[in-house]
């Protein structure tokens, strides 16, 4: 994790993203420019449908960039094979087909798979990041549980320690508090706060949680309509963007309490 | 007294310790040593099954329309002294070519349903899923009920010795690549599953109006090979048939880590550094070369491939493929040699379809164990 420009994990420089197609193709936001260091928990937030999916796809490079370049710890994503980009960008993801009949360690160890040999044979190495993620998430005693006796906030750690054991830089969540009650989800996030602290990495996720995220987050990313801005939770309030991100005719923005209200 | 005392009060010491564990140095130990013992567990199943292999392999080459003592079937395979002559001629010739192509078969069988239920992350997938069986069963087809129809010389060049292996090879290949360009076309994992089917609807159609216009015999001839038979390969055939099977075991070997991470979704493996076109490329064609060549010198065995899986997960409830592939290889091999020795009823000259025993066989402990355990691992 060195010899980058400006110390930036992660950086953008004029990104298009959205879907090729046969013509023009479909353009879901242009002209990104982000940046994010590390240690930096960062919210990308924006009404349904707006395109933080793409976006984080985009980054994660799962889908390819329509134009514009992705600078991953000073190096360009375009340019780096499948490997390369394992041992750079982890993922944690909802709604994926996990296999329930693994047990936690063996999910957790999945993490290593870029790094070990053919047949993925784990070293003491190997073995050392495991045991730090799974009590960096506080979820040593569950080691030999299956995932089907999780529950849905213990499996989302565990999906957490997964990513870690993967060593990345960068660790990119997309909607990690869906399905969880309101004490799990500040749970969650207070987790990736103290991992952005404890680690270096710079954390990134997709989330509807503007309230907690407000009072979380050293960054945050907001995607409107037709443009996109980042600044610090307090910046964004004080520049009165937030109201920006939903219809006006239901809710609105208390600057007071620093969070949305229903209209009466 | 005073002892006494303090030795109870250690002993009990010890025992909150061990019992309550409070700090979580200890709770570590308590772990290591349940994973110590459940990868001896492990361990255990698979020397348990390999056991097993061995045993039933000695009691298949001892039964069959004569008995044979073990005794005398052991004389023969290690070239002492054996009572009979004719005994070590059976036992050599006939019998042991079908014990081993009964451990390929099954095996080979096994894994390949195994690398289709990964891949496709679906417990009903099974070897024939991408429509080998469907194609091998088109050229076998044509081979016994074309010959009837376009007749003559073209009959008497179709009818040779290996002219229904190579028709259900070339009817498996054929199949194959149609539904390779199409993978190759194809983003999603799924839509292979369901051309699959359609192929094998395809080629199913095909075979029947072709026997429609069949006359009995030559209907009778493909129907029995579509039974399936373990018995009818001469040691050559044993030969090629085992060459094909190191092939795809070897290339099912080397998918083992890719196949792990598959377990998390394609996206994960992705993002674990997991090619997924190239990957699936290698797991459709070690499968291929398992069921294709078994089908071919065999016939379309079913069941086994699907169900061994599902058997093994009970057994030794993991998914990970470093382990599941040994155990299913040896499960597998362990089923088949049983179905062998049912299918060949004792002291008589009858021999039921081996493609009826498997299911008779397997179908109920399948379904004992699912009822047993009451949770469905996949």
């Amino acid at each position: 994790m060195n010899t980058n420009p400006k110390n930036s994990i992660l950086k953008t420089e004029n990104l298009n993203i959205g879907y090729p197609g046969k013509k023009s193709g479909v353009l879901i936001a242009e002209n990104l420019n982000i940046e994010i260091n590390p240690a930096e928990l960062v919210a990308v937030i924006g009404i349904n449908g707006i395109g933080k999916s793409t976006l984080l796809r985009t980054l994660s490079g799962v889908q390819p960039a329509l134009s514009g370049k992705i600078r991953i710890d000073g190096k360009e994503l375009e340019k780096l094979d499948a490997l390369s980009q394992a041992s750079l960008i982890s993922l944690v993801l909802t709604g994926q087909p996990v296999s329930k009949n693994l047990s936690v360690f063996e999910l957790v160890a999945l993490g290593r798979q870029p790094y070990t040999n053919w047949i993925g044979r784990l070293t003491k190495k190997d073995l050392r990041q495991i045991k730090k993620a799974l009590s960096l998430v506080d979820i040593e005693n569950l080691e030999q549980q299956k995932c089907y006796e999780l529950s849905d906030g213990q499996m989302q750690k565990a999906l957490i320690a997964r990513a870690l054991t993967q060593d990345t830089p960068l660790v990119i969540l997309d909607e990690p508090t869906t399905h969880l009650d309101l004490y799990h989800k500040a749970y969650v996030l207070k987790l990736l706060k103290k991992l952005t602290q404890k680690t270096n990495k710079a954390i990134v996720f997709a989330s509807h949680e503007i309230n907690l995220a407000l009072q979380l987050c050293d960054k945050i990313i907001l995607m409107q309509k037709d443009k996109l801005i980042s600044g610090s939770p307090k910046d964004l309030v004080r520049f009165d963007e937030l109201e920006k991100v939903f219809p006006p005719d239901l809710i609105f923005f208390d600057k007071q309490s620093a969070s949305f209200k229903i209209k009466t | 007294m005073r002892q006494l005392n303090r030795h109870t009060e250690l002993n009990t010491r010890f025992a909150l310790k061990v019992l309550a564990p409070t700090k979580n140095s200890d709770i570590y130990i308590l772990n290591s040593i349940a994973n110590l013992l459940f990868k001896n567990n492990y361990i255990l199943v698979l020397s348990l099954l390999l056991l097993c292999v061995g045993l039933l392999t000695l009691v298949n080459l001892a039964s069959g329309s004569v008995n044979i003592p073990v005794k005398d079937v052991i004389a023969s395979l290690s070239n002492f002294e054996v009572s009979k002559d004719t005994w070590r001629y059976i036992v050599l010739e006939y019998r042991l070519p079908k014990a081993i192509t009964a451990i390929i078969t099954g095996s080979g069988l096994a894994v390949s349903g195994l690398l289709m239920q990964t891949l496709f992350r679906n417990p009903l997938a099974g070897p024939y899923v991408l429509g080998l069986s469907s194609g091998a069963s088109l050229g076998v087809a044509i081979v016994y009920m074309g010959a009837g129809i376009f007749g003559g010389t073209f009959a008497a060049l179709l009818l040779s010795k290996w002219s229904v292996v190579i028709a259900s090879s070339l009817g498996s290949l054929l199949v194959l690549l149609a539904v390779m360009i199409a993978s190759l076309k194809l983003r999603d994992t799924m839509a292979i599953l369901i051309i699959g089917l359609m192929f094998a609807s395809l080629t199913a159609a095909v075979v029947s109006v072709l026997s429609y216009f069949s006359p009995a015999t030559d209907l009778q001839q493909y129907i029995f090979w579509s039974f399936g038979s373990l018995g009818n390969l001469s040691w050559e055939e044993v030969l090629v048939l085992s060459l094909f099977w190191i092939l795809g075991i070897i290339l099912s070997i080397a998918c083992i880590k890719n196949l792990n991470s598959l377990l998390l979704g394609e996206q994960y493996a992705k993002s674990l550094g997991v090619s997924i076109q190239s990957n699936r490329f290698l797991v459709i064609i070690a499968t291929s070369l398992l069921a294709g060549s078994i089908t071919a010198f065999a016939g379309p065995i079913a069941f086994v491939g699907l169900a061994v899986p599902h058997l093994i997960r009970q057994v030794i409830p993991t998914n990970n493929h470093s382990i599941l592939i040994p155990a299913v290889i040896l499960g597998g091999a362990v089923l088949m040699l049983l179905c062998d020795i049912a299918a060949q009823i004792p002291g008589t000259e009858y021999t039921l379809p081996i493609n009826a025993i498997t299911s008779i066989i397997g179908a109920p402990v399948v379904i004992w164990l699912l009822v047993r355990k009451r949770r469905f691992l996949f």
